[in-house]
């Protein structure tokens, strides 16, 4: 379904992406990890063509799509949604108008740029806000919101793509424990009950083990473990982050869960956490 | 995902809700559009209506002057290197007032937008009266302040430049002071916390901020100026315009020099643009 063959993306003398290989051959959640700067948010950039790898190709359903121009590009971009870790809607524009905006390929500039949207396409929006639970939300400025609810927004406006692939950029890094769960649930969500492949970059391994059905993780470019969240023991996530013995995974846990036994003793003292 | 289930109930009325304001937006939009176009035809007909010419019978006599000015300026193209010349001291004198222009009122301008911004000024009391005085110097042309003042010191540089300061203060004021508004206050806030009086407060929390927009602003009203500057030539302040309107009148077969004064000024704004986004890349790119 979704194959990277040897990409690589080069800025200046460092490699960002260096000869990656992934063969996902159906709609899995697939999460990648790694640390700051392993190459994680650039690969993710190259599927969704935001850059454009410097060697290597990326094929969808058989067809490259790393040499897309112009309108097969965007075409392309319809089809593979985006979430970013900072939302990356329209502050000043409304909920729904930020989800309309998920039809922007199909829809003619005019026609956007007059705010003339169809009314299927209004009912649309709302129903999957819906969905998601903020429908109270559609007439709000976009920037009103919560963070929680702002990154349900950005789900939303990637649903409305109705893509074949949802591509999430560290969606719950800006999100405080509660909203992060709400958000990774929702993706898990869409992927069970929707079938769409997603590929999400996460910075705690409780989260992507949690989450997703398999995991790829990368150091310094290059892709260092691809397996199951079973296989992804402590010993292999000190050498995807290049840790020493002294790395502790709970030491990062932002998640909420019923198991303080589990956390270091520092951790497990804060009340917080443990009466969740 | 847990909450849908009790959103369910709301579904139709969020949705007719939502329709109805795009109906009521889509509605003012278009009564919006309508009044613009009645307005727009209705002004353009009356003003053609007491126009001595007509806009349609003078459409194509448009051309005509430049069509001269180019025409003549190729007849006399040999002569146009020495022209260029000639006008140079006339140039330089219309820059000067400019600069002198832009620079004493830049500094004004500046003292007086902190002044008149909220949340910034010292005196929150005096911001509307100081916003008022900034309008009044926006208010008035240049042209009056200048022949005014023409009377009173005399022809020369002097009453243009103050002419020019004075209108600059009131534009750059107000623009500077939008520009703060828009800054984030964290850091004056950590200054306030460190014991720093309002002058140091603003010089360090604020100006490092605006400073990159400050400058833009500044070096647009800079172009503004020189072209203000060429202007008052007209009336006496001496400069290019003095040159500019003495060659610019039909018949005199002078439009040679004139298409050389017109060049001077076009290759000083392109030098004022180029020079001040160079300088502008350099402060902005040195922050980071």
């Amino acid at each position: 379904m979704l194959t990277l063959d040897t990409v690589t993306k080069q800025f200046g003398t460092t490699r960002a992406v260096d000869s990656v290989s992934l063969d996902i051959a159906r709609p899995t959640m697939v999460g990648i990890i790694g640390a700051s700067g392993a190459g994680k948010s650039t690969l993710l950039r190259m599927l969704n063509l935001l850059e454009r790898p410097s060697a290597g190709s990326i094929a969808f359903e058989g067809r490259e799509i790393s040499t897309l121009k112009g309108s097969r590009a965007r075409g392309w971009q319809a089809q593979c949604a985006m979430i970013f870790q900072q939302f990356n809607l329209v502050p000043r524009m409304d909920v729904v108008s930020n989800v309309l905006h998920g039809t922007l390929y199909t829809t003619g500039t005019f026609r956007a740029l007059t705010a003339l949207w169809p009314e299927v396409d209004i009912r649309k929006a709302i129903s999957i806000l819906e969905r998601l639970g903020i429908a109270e939300q559609a007439p709000k400025r976009a920037e009103a919101l919560s963070g929680g609810q702002q990154q349900r927004v950005a789900i939303a406006r990637a649903l409305m793509q109705d893509p074949k692939m949802i591509l999430a950029d560290e969606p719950i890094a800006s999100l405080d424990p509660m909203n992060a769960q709400v958000v990774m649930e929702t993706l898990r969500t869409i992927h069970d009950e929707d079938g769409r492949m997603i590929v999400c970059n996460l910075h705690t391994l409780d989260t992507a083990r949690r989450y997703c059905d398999r995991i790829v993780g990368m150091r310094k470019g290059r892709v260092v473990f691809d397996g199951t969240p079973e296989q992804l023991t402590t010993g292999v996530a000190r050498d995807i982050y290049g840790a020493d013995g002294t790395f502790s995974e709970h030491a990062t846990s932002t998640e909420i869960r019923d198991r303080p036994a589990a956390a270091p003793p520092r951790k497990a003292a804060s009340p917080a956490k443990a009466a969740v | 995902m847990t909450d849908a289930a009790s959103t369910s109930a709301l579904r139709p009325g969020v949705t007719d809700a939502y329709l109805a304001m795009v109906s009521t937006r889509r509605l003012w939009t278009t009564t919006g559009i309508l009044i613009y176009v009645l307005l727009f035809f209705g002004g353009f007909w009356i003003a053609n209506d007491r126009n001595a010419g007509g806009f349609w019978r003078g459409l194509p006599q448009i051309f005509d002057f430049p069509a001269d000015v180019v025409s003549e300026a190729a007849e006399n193209a040999a002569r146009l290197p020495g022209l260029l010349l000639e006008y140079f001291p006339s140039l330089i004198e219309t820059v000067n007032i400019a600069a002198g222009a832009t620079l004493i009122g830049g500094i004004l301008g500046a003292f007086a937008s902190l002044l008149v911004t909220r949340g910034l000024a010292p005196a929150p009391w005096a911001i509307a009266p100081l916003r008022r005085l900034l309008d009044l110097l926006r208010a008035v042309p240049e042209i009056v302040v200048a022949l005014i003042l023409i009377f009173l010191l005399g022809g020369g540089p002097v009453p243009a430049l103050i002419a020019i300061a004075l209108h600059t203060i009131g534009s750059l004021g107000k623009l500077f002071s939008e520009v703060a508004e828009s800054a984030p206050l964290d850091p004056v806030e950590g200054l306030r916390s460190v014991g720093a009086t309002w002058a140091q407060r603003m010089a360090f929390g604020i100006v490092p901020q605006v400073g990159p927009n400050w400058l833009s602003y500044a070096l647009l009203r800079f172009e503004i100026n020189i072209r203000a500057s060429a202007i008052l030539g007209f009336v006496g302040a001496g400069g290019i315009g003095y040159d500019l309107r003495n060659t610019m009148s039909f018949g005199l077969g002078m439009f040679d020099e004139a298409a050389a004064i017109f060049m001077l000024l076009f290759l000083t704004i392109v030098i004022v643009d180029q020079g001040g986004s160079m300088i502008r890349n350099k402060l902005t790119r040195g922050r980071t």
